[in-house]
């Protein structure tokens, strides 16, 4: 510890300790201990509280102000009502018999075309659009898993939960390298503001133009395994049929 | 003027009327404990702003304990498999109708409810009209099913509770990690972890520079659970003095793609819960890191791309 305190002079003269550090081990140890994550979250927030030599009270009430101040994160519940209505009135059931009449359809077209839509919508600003609770649970997980089973016949479980997961990696693939093309998201925003700040006054479009090298590379990495997955699910269902 | 507050409040309406819902099921062992935790939900979207800091912390530690501990599956009542099947053959792509009225209005919603005027007052929030427009896309979109499908009047509730049962705890996990960053960044980690990236990593060539800089955004967003926590701190340790100070390096293809780096780290972390954690829920995944463990092979190639695109580009243009 000592040896890290001398290498560069502002950092010298800040008063600064390691110490909070320990909240990430309790965090790290907790996931990784399958103790329920809440529980470890808020252990690792006391313990980095204690450390930095905040009182628990101190604390309590940071986690409070935040916790409330985050609320709109959770505005999209909002939708489950309307998913659960649907749900009833047969909308999985529609989106497999709509997959079951294309015959090019396989999982990884699928999802692979969900890939593409994702990202050039959000690159267009239209984040909204499409999201896990909005679009994945409700559609293109059944879609996917219906074109495995008309192919492969009725799936095990195991190569269900496998394909609902790419299911929604492709939205977050998708979302993550589509967005920072759009220039009014806030990522972009922050990126601008900090150089900013730094003395470097740059256009929001040249950060937006140079997002586009990285979102085909991730297309391209991502749609590649999506496209490997169907021979891996043909290989899945010969091994072990339900 | 509609602003979050009032989005808040039918929030709250909707975790209150699951409570109650989730107090009367006798079918779930747990019932209590579920009826507590959306019903503290309720309190909090209902009375968050007014609770003050310490009250509302409290109300935090009782949803972590609720959460960890008190709740059960739920056993609403919903339509079984046939009916669905037959709902499904009977309606036609009618049924797809009410989730494309949601994006629709909130795009509509967009783009004009900031410039809507009563009587020379804004009607909603301009600043939040994103969020307002995706509400109220919602309430069209209830009330386009219900007239369509014209369900039992509880149905709503019962759907409702259907799919935040299955979320469960999860459902308040992004919040409590927005809780730990807050406390993270009071206590100095963000300043703590600069300091191990600059101190511990030898430096002194242009492409250590640029991979030191992409891996520490990915591992620190892995550790935050959210890049945009990441970006400061790295760019004032690494990026700038180093890539662009010192070797010259062009700050805007600097901060594009190191914002990309953090987010191959956000693709492999259940601290960015939102993205990896209540997908999971949501689909019903019994292993609740289903959706990192198919994304981690995206992520670590994307990564290694991301540094060298930069090497390329930075010194370049």
């Amino acid at each position: 510890m000592q040896r890290l305190v001398r290498i560069t002079p502002a950092l010298y003269r800040a008063p600064m300790s390691l110490w909070p550090l320990l909240g990430i081990a309790v965090l790290v140890i907790g996931f990784a201990a399958g103790i329920n994550p809440l529980i470890a979250i808020v252990a690792a927030g006391l313990t980095t509280g204690v450390a930095a030599g905040l009182s628990p009270l101190h604390i309590v009430a940071a986690l409070g102000k935040a916790y409330n101040d985050s609320r709109y994160v959770s505005i999209v519940w909002l939708i489950l009502p309307v998913i659960g209505l649907l749900e009833r009135a047969g909308l999985q059931e529609r989106a497999r018999m709509l997959i079951v009449r294309v015959r090019a359809a396989t999982v990884g077209r699928i999802l692979i075309a969900y890939l593409a839509l994702r990202q050039i919508t959000v690159a267009l600003g239209l984040t909204t659009l499409c999201g896990q609770a909005q679009t994945v649970r409700p559609l293109i997980a059944p879609m996917a898993e219906a074109a495995a089973d008309v192919r492969f016949g009725p799936l095990s479980a195991r190569t269900r939960y496998l394909i609902r997961a790419y299911a929604a990696s492709a939205d977050n693939v998708g979302a993550f390298f589509g967005e920072d093309i759009f220039i009014a998201v806030s990522s972009i925003l922050l990126v601008k503001g900090f150089l900013q700040q730094s003395g470097f006054d740059i256009a929001p479009l040249r950060l937006s133009l140079w997002a586009i090298p990285t979102a085909l590379t991730a297309f391209a990495i991502h749609g590649f395994r999506l496209w490997r997955l169907d021979a891996r699910i043909k290989r899945l269902a010969a091994e072990n049929p339900p | 003027m509609i602003g979050l507050e009032q989005v808040y409040w039918l929030a709250g309406a909707m975790f209150a009327a699951i409570a109650v819902r989730s107090f009367g099921d006798r079918a779930n062992r747990k019932r209590y404990g579920n009826a507590a935790f959306w019903g503290l939900l309720a309190v909090s979207f209902l009375f968050g702003s007014e609770l003050g800091d310490v009250a509302n912390g409290v109300l935090v530690l009782a949803l972590t304990g609720l959460g960890a501990t008190a709740m059960g599956l739920g056993s609403p009542k919903s339509t079984s498999a046939e009916e669905r099947e037959t709902s499904a053959r009977t309606e036609g792509n009618a049924v797809f109708t009410p989730a494309l009225v949601i994006p629709v209005i909130a795009i509509a919603g967009t783009l004009t409810l900031g410039r809507l005027e009563i009587g020379g007052a804004p009607l909603a929030d301009p600043k939040q009209v994103t969020l307002i427009a995706l509400a109220l896309g919602i309430i069209i979109a209830l009330v386009v099913a219900l007239l369509r499908f014209r369900p039992p009047a509880l149905a709503p509730v019962e759907e409702g509770r259907r799919l935040c049962d299955a979320i469960g705890w999860a459902i308040i996990l992004p919040q409590l990690l927005a809780s730990l960053g807050a406390v993270f960044a009071i206590s100095g980690v963000g300043a703590a972890v600069g300091r191990i990236a600059t101190t511990w990593l030898p430096l002194g060539h242009p492409f250590a520079a640029v991979a030191a800089y992409c891996i520490g955004m990915a591992l620190f967003t892995m550790v935050m659970g959210n890049a945009f926590a990441a970006f400061p701190v790295m760019t004032a340790a690494i990026g700038l003095p180093l890539i662009v100070h010192r070797f010259g390096g062009d700050p805007a293809i600097m901060g594009a793609v190191g914002m990309l780096a953090g987010y191959c780290g956000t693709l492999a972390t259940p601290m960015a819960a939102n993205y990896n954690i209540v997908p999971a829920a949501l689909l019903e995944l019994p292993d609740r890191n289903g959706v990192i463990r198919v994304q981690i092979p995206t992520a670590i190639p994307l990564l290694v791309c991301n540094i060298v695109l930069m090497y390329v580009l930075v010194f370049r243009f």
